[in-house]
């Protein structure tokens, strides 16, 4: 059997496509929250897989690192803090229906809209620009994000750094009883200061003063 | 088509299992030199009772890890109980695919290398803390979440040290970077990237859960962390897991600082000649200096790590990445000229 590369590129795209909607799917539907954290996680890596099909490989590594070596942990790191009870269904029902339903109505007028293009010819129907051998993403993204869009990136990281700050001002309080520890005062602590060495005269042990008492008895 | 096919199928498998095969007999005799090693500084014998000298030590150990029972604590999460081990052992070994032992000898000689490795490495805290909540047991979440901060911590510093190596390399590409070293001792980025070498080595340490940063285990206060509910052959993968890691800490340190495969002397003797071999003699010195450490070295209580992490590293390495960047954009030295 001869599979042409553009055939098997389609059939892993489709798997992986596949894979990316159902784990998405079931990042909503599934009714324990780890779970949930966890098919978030494998959204995220068939969408990694799906980028580098396009020949993103940097940004898709990017996307592991980011989102599933960092942000899922601590996202898993709550959800196992917390203990949420697992959601029955007649909760999740009333709650949050009409703007999730709003939100998908949106997402499908962007997709029909998105089709609409395509059909009419409107936005490039050809194939993916496909770069020679030895061409590098990396140095390209670099390229592209210190040249021409400085300017936002740059005021994306500070936006980013001004949302740590002001992260850590809010969840920075001082509680009663705070044991927290001043490392330079424990290194810098004198022993003479919390010490004192007492001389006194040594006391009879209680085994001597048994001996006597016995020896005085007999 | 076909002979594309079969060679991305057959010569890569044949690659794979090599490198596969080889870190786990690695792993194997890691652990008889690691209770050698240790024996030595408790001035003790070690294992010497199988085979000759103990050599046949780990085997023994594995025989009787693989022929234990697999025990389900009550109540534990079935799935993901055994799902854990095996993420741990495959992100472990999924970074070894752009480790370049020689010049060429690499399975995937990817443009995006150090940034993949830093990626699989930060995946394994997966495998901890799946087995930590799977276990269903308070000391198991106990150590899945210190480990988890610990891990999230120290990658942060972790992460600037690769920026220092990426800076002074300029390119992802990890033979590019040991290629960027050649040329003697004194090219080597130690140097000019000491205190980032140092951290570097040292988050390693952290990451990999090893003494003295090893409170996730903490054997006297959460019985043995993530693993204590685990058993037999799931124990086994953890195991192997933790030492694939260390090596592959051991072996990025001397791609990136020590000049990977290139000798320390030049000129053209037989032993200036750059080779597989110096590329396993530099990742053993790491290696021993893992075993080192945890013989000597008293473990660190759980605030004093935060503080090192944070406090200490991050900052050292945000400096020095300046540093760096003045060093190279006046060419200073012999490694910039």
């Amino acid at each position: 059997m001869i599979i042409s590369p553009e055939l098997f590129q389609q059939i892993i795209f489709y798997v992986f496509a596949t894979l990316t909607v159902g784990s998405a799917m079931a990042v909503v539907s599934v009714k324990n929250t780890i779970y949930s954290a966890l098919f978030l996680v494998l959204c995220f890596f068939n969408t990694a897989i799906l980028w580098m099909l396009i020949e993103a490989e940097f940004l898709a590594i990017t996307l592991v690192l980011v989102y599933v070596g960092a942000v899922m942990v601590l996202f898993l790191f709550v959800v196992m803090m917390l203990d949420i009870k697992q959601a029955k269904a007649s909760q999740l029902k009333q709650s949050y229906t009409k703007a999730a339903l709003l939100i998908a109505a949106a997402m499908l007028v962007e997709l029909l809209m998105l089709f609409g293009y395509k059909l009419s010819g409107q936005i490039p129907v050809n194939e993916l620009v496909r770069q020679e051998q030895g061409y590098s993403n990396v140095a390209e993204v670099g390229m592209e994000l210190f040249t021409r869009y400085v300017y936002p990136f740059e005021i994306a990281a500070v936006i980013l750094l001004v949302a740590i700050v002001a992260a850590i001002m809010l969840t920075m309080r001082k509680r009663e009883g705070n044991k927290q520890m001043d490392a330079a005062k424990q290194i810098n602590i004198n022993p003479a200061e919390r010490m004192r060495v007492v001389s006194m005269p040594a006391e009879k042990g209680q085994s001597q003063i048994n001996r006597q008492n016995n020896g005085e008895d007999s | 088509m076909i002979e594309t096919l079969n060679f991305l199928i057959f010569d890569n498998l044949i690659y794979i299992l090599a490198i596969v095969l080889g870190v786990i007999l690695t792993v194997a005799y890691l652990t008889y030199f690691e209770r050698k090693v240790i024996a030595f500084m408790h001035v003790r014998m070690g294992p010497n009772r199988v085979g000759p000298r103990g050599l046949l030590q780990p085997f023994a150990d594995v025989l009787k890890l693989l022929t234990k029972e697999i025990i389900f604590p009550k109540n534990a999460n079935k799935f993901l109980f055994l799902i854990a081990p095996i993420i741990t052992l495959a992100t472990a070994f999924a970074a070894w695919a752009v480790v370049p032992f020689q010049d060429g000898w690499v399975l995937a000689d990817i443009n995006a290398g150090l940034v993949y490795v830093l990626a699989m490495t930060s995946l394994g805290v997966y495998g901890v803390i799946i087995a930590g909540w799977a276990s269903n047991s308070k000391y198991a979440l106990l150590g899945a979440l210190r480990s988890a901060a610990q891990i999230v911590s120290y990658e942060i510093a972790m992460g600037f040290a690769l920026v220092g190596v990426l800076v002074a390399a300029g390119t992802l590409n990890l033979s590019d970077i040991v290629r960027a070293q050649e040329g003697g001792l004194i090219n080597w980025y130690v140097w000019p990237l000491l205190p980032l070498f140092v951290i570097y080595y040292i988050s390693g340490v952290a990451e990999t859960n090893r003494a003295p940063f090893d409170v996730a285990e903490g054997e006297s206060e959460i019985v043995a962390g993530f693993h204590v509910e685990y058993s037999g052959a799931a124990f086994a993968l953890f195991f192997l897991g933790e030492y694939a890691n260390m090596i592959i800490i051991s072996a990025l340190t001397a791609i990136m600082f020590l000049g990977g495969w290139y000798s320390p002397f030049t000129g053209d003797s037989w032993i200036a000649q750059p080779s597989i071999f110096w590329f396993l003699g530099k990742t053993s010195i790491f290696l021993y200096a893992f075993f080192w450490f945890r013989a000597s070295l008293p473990r660190y209580r759980y605030d004093q790590i935060m503080r090192l992490g944070w406090k200490v590293f991050i900052p050292i390495t945000i400096v020095w990445i300046m540093v760096v960047a003045v060093m190279k954009v006046y060419h200073i030295g012999p490694w910039w000229n």
